[in-house]
């Protein structure tokens, strides 16, 4: 018991501050940021695990996150579906695309790679701005309804009205999320996303199907964004084609990366951190992506591994000591 | 017929644009193998730049033109200096990244200066031409014609000079190119210098015509990308043909089939043509770090 909680009690203390914070913020707006960067968190981890393990750098994330939002937002509103059909159905929806157009884009590689997957996100960003039948065009989709009440015999019902419900709710699935990246990383296919990363032509000699591999890890990544976007599209209650903007892209490159890549922790870290300090600097707004670029800059060129990597060499450096 | 032709003559006027735009980006991604993808927002630069120094500073078009292609062959060389030489020896996204961090401060930049609105810069040459039906203007023939110019005399600073010889040779051999003496740091800069002169440029030849916003380097910089790709990395060749050839695609598709997905097309093909050559369509394979 003592060594359990040696070896995990600081996620547990994580564990149980998160589920007991909305106890203690009163302000509306600072949970809905709170809200934001579990969802966020989500998209991060997805991008980290194709980026960060798999070291292919999909540009077309903005694009995922996009259908998982308009996947939603089309199914609970044209077609007035529940939306806990919707939302695994559209993360589906966009895993299947991933397949289709992974198949295309990862026979190429490096710079090539992330050039094809910015020029996808782009054509989706098109699609979804010009395809009025389906996607509103530029005034997008408003109405969409929060998550519906789950009924629970005896107890009553849960319902996402409110932000501490829609809360729950988000930080649950990013706790399913670092589950099963969690689970997916420490196995023998997360060991083969590595070695792709590593060095594609050495474990292609080792009998690792390089381009499968790859497709696996992509698809994987494009479900669980989408599954942000979804959730994203129900708890905002609109969307127009801004979501699929290469700035959500951005957003969740400068997360990974200045959270830490090829790490766990790191992206959640950054998806975290950035947006409140965002808040806590709203006076320098104008300035944001200035400071942002400045960032991304200064951590590529003195901090490739982020955050997390600083920490772990100062903690080398200590031990050394 | 008429219609046909009116389309190609967009469509070259378009891939004038383009090719410049190309030109400088194939040096800098096909030679110094930087993916410099700021390299669009560095056209959206050099068109404000010719807009303040027309309209604040009082600048004729001409002397404007030129003292933006300098100003902007300044920054070029400073944005190699600062981001992308500390990155030279990581892998490529590094240096891919950096370039996202760049074109951000860019767009922050010129935003902050002048608003998220969009301008036009004050036409040089009013009036039109009607030739067999087709509609020219006397702006858009001098895109055409400064272009063909350009690009004849960056060829002969590559071919004829001491200079543009030391690029060659840097294409050739970087390695080799050391061992004789030529001094590589100073070869990158100045490669930036003239590919971000040759963006400033075209964006200042089309400015007068098009609407100049904060926005629009990004969609320069992917179509730029675009057009390397298939042209082949750091052919030159390649880059010119590839810049008119989307042109035309984009003219005509936007003609005949639809405006609004005009900038489809051209994604579209790169998909297209990388998903059955993954090297490019003159595949010179780019060596990976």
């Amino acid at each position: 018991m003592m060594q359990w909680f040696k070896r995990n009690g600081w996620y547990a203390a994580i564990l149980v501050s998160a589920l007991i914070l909305p106890l203690y913020v009163e302000n509306r707006y600072f949970m809905q940021v709170l809200n934001m960067s579990c969802l966020f968190a989500i998209g991060a981890l997805a991008l980290n695990l194709i980026l960060g393990c798999t070291g292919q750098a999909s540009l077309a994330h903005g694009g995922f996150f996009a259908i998982g939002a308009y996947g939603v937002a089309v199914m609970t509103t044209s077609l007035q579906w529940s939306f806990w059909v919707a939302l695994p159905l559209a993360a589906l929806l966009a895993a299947v695309v991933g397949l289709l157009v992974g198949a295309l884009a990862l026979r190429t590689r490096g710079a090539y790679f992330a050039i094809v997957t910015l020029c996808l996100g782009e054509i989706i960003h098109l699609v979804a701005g010009n395809w009025l039948a389906v996607t509103g065009g530029h005034n997008g989709i408003m109405g969409i309804p929060p998550p519906d009440v789950i009924p629970v015999p005896f107890l009553g019902a849960i319902g996402f009205s409110t932000l501490s419900a829609q809360y729950y709710l988000v930080l649950s699935m990013l706790l399913l999320t670092l589950l099963t990246m969690h689970r997916l990383v420490k196995s023998l296919k997360g060991l083969a996303f590595m070695s792709i990363r590593s060095n594609e032509v050495l474990a292609e000699s080792l009998g690792i199907n390089s381009f499968r591999t790859k497709m696996t890890a992509f698809a994987i990544a494009d479900f669980f964004v989408a599954l942000a976007g979804g959730l994203y599209a129900s708890l905002i209650g609109s969307i127009t084609p801004s979501v699929a903007s290469l700035k959500i892209t951005f957003d969740f490159l400068l997360f990974v990366l200045l959270g830490g890549v090829a790490t766990l922790a790191g992206p959640v870290i950054g998806a975290f951190t950035i947006p409140v300090l965002a808040e806590w600097i709203q006076f320098l707004q104008d300035y944001q992506m200035m400071i942002y670029g400045f960032l991304l800059i200064i951590v590529t060129i003195y901090f490739p591994m982020g955050l997390m990597g600083g920490i772990a060499r100062i903690r080398q450096k200590l031990e050394k000591n | 017929m008429e219609l046909f032709l009116q389309q190609i003559f967009n469509g070259v006027m378009l891939g004038s644009t383009y090719a410049l735009v190309a030109l400088g980006l194939t040096l800098v991604f096909g030679i110094l193998q930087v993916p410099n993808f700021a390299h669009g927002h560095m056209y959206m630069l050099g068109a404000y730049v010719c807009f303040f120094l027309m309209t604040v500073a009082g600048f004729a078009y001409w002397p404007a033109l030129a003292a933006a292609a300098l100003l902007l062959a300044v920054a070029g060389g400073l944005l190699e200096l600062l981001v992308f030489r500390p990155l030279r020896n990581g892998p490529h996204l590094n240096a891919f990244i950096a370039a996202l961090g760049a074109l951000m401060i860019l767009e922050n930049v010129v935003t902050l200066l002048w608003g998220p609105r969009a301008y036009r810069i004050p036409n040089p040459y009013p009036g039109f031409l009607d030739v067999y039906g087709v509609m020219m203007t006397p702006q858009r023939l001098l895109v055409i014609a400064a272009a063909i110019v350009l690009i004849v005399l960056l060829q002969l600073f590559i071919k004829k000079t001491k200079w543009g010889g030391t690029i060659e040779a840097v294409a050739q051999n970087s390695e080799g190119a050391r061992l004789v003496g030529i001094n590589a740091d100073r070869v990158a800069t100045m490669t930036f210098a003239i590919a971000t002169a040759l963006a400033a440029v075209a964006a200042c030849l089309v400015a007068p015509i098009f609407l100049i916003a904060p926005g629009m380097g990004t969609m320069v910089g992917m179509k730029a990308f675009v057009i390397v790709i298939l042209g082949g990395l750091g052919s030159i060749p390649g880059a010119i043909l590839g810049g008119y050839l989307l042109g035309l695609i984009e003219a005509l598709g936007g003609g005949y089939l639809s405006a609004a997905y005009k900038d489809v097309y051209g994604f579209g093909a790169l998909v297209l043509i990388l998903a059955i050559k993954p090297t490019g369509l003159f595949g010179k394979e780019i060596q990976d770090r």
